[in-house]
């Protein structure tokens, strides 16, 4: 396997999704190629600091005054339909 | 080497439920939806229009838009996929009343000068976020996202952020699976490739250059 072909199957191995035959050809290639190690365990390694980031948070008052004022238009929009 | 493994799903017939009071007219229904939801609609809505005022209006326009047309969803998808397609689309429409001079769309296939094989290869250091503290980290995370195009960063961000499914990525986005494995694979190659300039290990102990 070519270092081409392994980056084209990056995200498939990282997601599990590939079958047992391909993975083993990947892990076959992990094992010999350094440059490919890296970038397989810094991809994984972006990906998890990116889930565990907690970037963009709703702080909880903006997180109850956008549900207040949600709920109070849903209320207002069934009035409207059942009074027509 | 593990795999990256999926978020656990909520449970679906529960939320069901929920769904077909809030159809029946049960706003109560409805907030329990809302507040189960919230949170990640401001996260999608945020990384993609990039901007907190145009997020909190995503969250009550996707939210008041779901409610609306409740009627219309049959559950052919999870009411998560189907409200994270109405706030995609939300947020674009955000995204493109503030760049009028780009053309924003999830259905262009951007190629880049970062498309070809990586080219920095450099270990990382073991712990590299240690290396920073939050604020600096968050910095880093957010302008490095903030530099792909939309198209590749709302896949990278249902993805790996919210824990979608390939195919649910794809049916709320309304892409093909393969045009989803594409981007992901680029988006997340790129994101790598520009983290690297600040995680790589250093000879010195001095910060980026």
């Amino acid at each position: 396997m070519k270092c081409s072909e392994f980056l084209q199957e990056l995200t498939n191995y990282l997601d599990g999704a590939l079958d047992a035959r391909t993975k083993a050809e990947l892990e076959d290639h992990l094992s010999w190629c350094h440059n490919c190690y890296v970038v397989c365990d810094t991809t994984k390694k972006t990906i998890e600091i990116y889930r565990d980031s907690e970037l963009y948070e709703l702080p909880d008052d903006l997180r109850s005054r956008l549900r207040s004022a949600i709920v109070a238009k849903c209320q207002q929009r069934k009035k409207t339909t059942e009074t027509l | 080497m593990s795999t990256i493994q999926p978020k656990v799903d909520e449970p679906v017939s529960e939320e069901m439920q929920l769904v077909h009071a809030a159809q029946g007219g049960d706003v109560g229904s409805f907030e329990e939806l809302v507040k189960r939801y919230d949170r990640n609609v401001f996260r999608i809505a945020q990384h993609i229009t990039q901007n907190r005022e145009d997020a909190e209006d995503v969250v009550q326009d996707a939210f008041l838009k779901a409610y609306g047309n409740l009627a219309q969803f049959q559950g052919q998808s999870k009411f998560y996929t189907w409200l994270v397609r109405i706030a995609v689309n939300e947020a674009l429409m955000k995204l493109r009343r503030r760049r009028p001079e780009r053309m924003v769309s999830l259905d262009e296939d951007v190629k880049t000068e970062e498309d070809s094989l990586p080219r920095e290869i450099a270990d990382w250091s073991p712990n590299p976020e240690q290396q920073y503290n939050q604020a600096e980290l968050k910095e880093i995370l957010t302008k490095t996202i903030q530099g792909l195009p939309p198209s590749f960063r709302t896949v990278f961000v249902l993805r790996d952020v919210e824990g979608l499914s390939t195919e649910e990525t794809a049916d709320a986005l309304g892409l093909s699976i393969p045009a989803v494995k594409s981007r992901l694979l680029r988006a997340r190659l790129q994101l790598r490739e520009r983290l690297g300039r600040y995680f790589q290990k250093r000879e010195s102990g001095d910060g980026p250059k």
